[in-house]
């Protein structure tokens, strides 16, 4: 048996519905014979019936309503539709499930699965990754699963949290990624994972960019560099102390993300790695992001705009020679 | 939590029959709320209420409306300028005094202030500034209270004409609608979004035609005939308690305050105070209590003095107690200790 990414979060929603009667599913497309716009709830809706629920086309709402649900006992999970629309839900998202905790003492355990990250053809308004956005407001929980195992395991993992979760599905990870089975337990939530071992650098990343940067490091191998990748697997909290340890292993840190370039994770790992650590460093921390452009329609444009494995290969050579 | 106003309501004197069952009673909540709001703005003129203060001079006999129909188990999600109902669903005054004045042992313990408040667990939200964002989280509150097989419940929450040109609003209108949840939204129509008059805020001939648009039944009121505001609000909460779709009241009255009390008001003309719904509704009450004979001047005075002397209490209470301490505070936003971002807390945090 073998298992997607995709169907490791159908999974997920599966158990969480079957074993905790507070969870229910709302969000467009959701419900109904459909099953969302990537059939990441495909059948639930008629195994858990008046559970799995569609709505309008009002993302505001859609994650109001979670919230008054979560205060009075329910455990949400909302689907966006696509990450680049939680643009609309930003101030229920923000202004109120992130301040809810810290204002009231009551907190809002209400889960926000985003859809994110380029795939070929998509363009600007279906491709984006927001987690950087979100991170940087207080009061949420930031999740970027780069494997199948802890998209299984971290979604369970939202659904329990008391606090409000923004969970980042890659979109691109859906049908690409596959396991031989689903674990019962996962590594803890806002633990980074060391994904490769290596003594020459360090590559940070998260999400797809986690999974490119593991290429890139295989074929890093065959030039005889060992390259250690680091999966943040949460990037709020972001695991200081793990970046740390292996950069100090390493001496070299390259923070790799498909977000745009102005700010965000990298430049946090960046920030706090040179702030905590500068004195592990033989060489300047570097970064590596999507460009400074709205994501491109067109793959010839796409492909050049987003990193990928070769992009991250060339600056990992050019960082060693520093 | 309800105080004492109703129960000594009924023991004094009744000479004429009052225009609602609940009329004397819920005038009281009005002069708690106005004799609250006065010394809050008497307390901020002298310089001891940081940030703002913001009242509902004007809108007592509608607010009042939305509070005392309620019942335990109900949902209120208020909003800035309702005191009156807030006292009546049961908020402690001694709240108002500590989020004002940002006690440590108040509801928000400094967090947030003044009108931002609530207990969330006993059915009053606390709302953030962004307008129209609270009615989908009653929506939700009141889903949750169907699944959770409560019965006869509903959630009321209130606007102005002003956050009903709000996108979030119109959002949250149209999901409680789609879900046939019992909610009531009472919009007091008070004439200005801060600073802007009706004609630079809506171009619709009527506000409650919305109602038809996304499902509610709505009605119309004149939002200083306290009478008024009590038979067609607490209409509206029995049947939405009943089962009928989700309510709409609008309510006419004109704001008899600044924004806050930074605001002068200036820009409010004069032509718009000669309006019928600019009338005081609490001075049209007190008329209607002399005028009806439904209680005697003594009563009348003993109502102000016990208004009053809880106010007093209240404040002093709050003023007694510590402020929160920078210093001391965990700053910590989420409510999982292992999930707080450690390098924030230590490296950032209080710098």
């Amino acid at each position: 048996m073998s298992i997607t990414y995709l169907e490791a979060i159908r999974e997920a929603q599966a158990k969480v519905l079957r074993d905790d009667e507070r969870v229910f599913i709302y969000g467009q497309d959701v419900g109904g014979t459909f099953g969302g716009a990537f059939k990441a709830t495909k059948g639930l809706a008629k195994e858990f019936p008046g559970r799995v629920l569609n709505t309008p086309i009002s993302e505001d709402a859609i994650v109001g309503t979670a919230i008054g649900a979560a205060i009075h006992g329910m455990r949400p999970i909302v689907e966006m539709q696509f990450a680049d629309f939680s643009s609309i839900a930003l101030n229920q998202i923000l202004n109120n499930a992130g301040t809810h905790y810290w204002r009231t003492n009551i907190p809002v355990p209400i889960t926000v699965r985003l859809p994110s990250g380029g795939t070929k053809g998509s363009g600007p308004f279906h491709s984006q990754s927001m987690e950087s956005i979100y991170a940087h407001y207080p009061g949420l929980i930031v999740m970027t699963p780069a494997t199948v195992e802890d998209a299984y395991t971290m979604l369970i993992e939202a659904v329990a949290l008391d606090d409000p979760v923004v969970y980042c599905e890659h979109k691109y990870l859906y049908y690409h990624l596959k396991a031989d089975k689903l674990p019962n337990d996962g590594w803890p939530v806002g633990k980074a994972r060391i994904a490769r071992e290596g003594r020459d650098l360090t590559i940070v990343s998260y999400s797809a960019m986690a999974q490119e940067s593991l290429l890139a490091a295989t074929e890093l191998a065959r030039e005889g560099f060992e390259i250690e990748v680091v999966d943040l697997r949460t990037v709020k909290p972001l695991d200081t102390d793990t970046v740390l340890a292996s950069v100090a292993r390493t001496g070299r840190l390259l923070a790799v993300g498909e977000s745009f370039p102005w700010g965000g994770v990298t430049a946090e790992v960046v920030a706090r790695v040179a702030s905590a650590g500068f004195h592990l460093l033989d060489a300047p921390p570097v970064r590596i992001n999507a460009k400074d452009t709205p994501i491109p329609y067109h793959p010839n444009l796409w492909s050049t705009h987003r990193p990928n494995a070769k992009v991250i290969a060339e600056k990992v050579r050019k960082l060693l020679r520093e | 939590m309800l105080q004492t106003a109703q129960r000594t309501a009924k023991s004094k004197t009744k000479k004429g029959a009052p225009p609602h069952e609940r009329f004397l009673e819920a005038f009281r909540w009005m002069l708690l709320a106005r004799t609250l709001e006065e010394k809050l703005v008497s307390l901020y003129r002298g310089g001891h209420i940081t940030g703002g203060v913001y009242i509902g001079k004007g809108q007592e006999a509608v607010s009042v409306a939305c509070g005392m129909f309620l019942q335990k188990g109900d949902v209120f999600a208020p909003l800035i300028r309702d005191q009156a109902g807030r006292s009546a669903f049961g908020e402690p005054l001694v709240d108002v005094a500590r989020t004002y004045l940002g006690s440590v042992k108040g509801p928000m313990r400094g967090r947030d202030g003044n009108i931002h408040r609530g207990r969330p667990r006993e059915g009053q939200l606390a709302m953030i500034s962004h307008l129209g964002a609270m009615v989908p989280v009653v929506v939700g509150a009141l889903m949750a209270k169907r699944w959770r097989g409560e019965k006869n419940f509903v959630g009321l929450t209130t606007i102005g004409e002003g956050g009903m040109q709000a996108g979030a609003f119109h959002e949250g209108m149209n999901i409680a609608a789609v879900e046939q949840v019992p909610l009531v939204i009472v919009a007091t129509n008070n004439h200005y979004a801060y600073s802007t008059p009706n004609d630079r805020e809506f171009a619709c001939s009527d506000l409650v035609k919305r109602a038809v648009g996304y499902g509610f039944e709505g009605y119309r009121i004149d939002g200083t005939d306290l009478a008024r505001c009590l038979d067609v609000i607490g209409g509206a909460v029995r049947r939405a308690r009943a089962g009928r779709p989700p309510q709409l009241v609008v309510a006419e009255v004109l704001r008899l305050s600044g924004h806050g009390e930074h605001d002068d008001a200036s820009y409010v003309t004069e032509d718009i105070k000669r309006e019928p719904f600019a009338r005081d509704c609490l001075k049209v009450v007190e008329k209607q209590v002399v005028d009806l004979d439904l209680v005697d001047a003594e009563t009348l005075q003993a109502w102000r003095n016990e208004a009053a002397a809880k106010v007093e209490e209240a404040i002093a209470t709050a003023q007694k107690e510590p402020a929160p301490d920078g210093a001391a505070e965990k700053w910590c936003a989420v409510s999982t200790p292992e999930l707080v971002d450690f390098s924030l807390a230590t490296d950032v945090g209080g710098a």
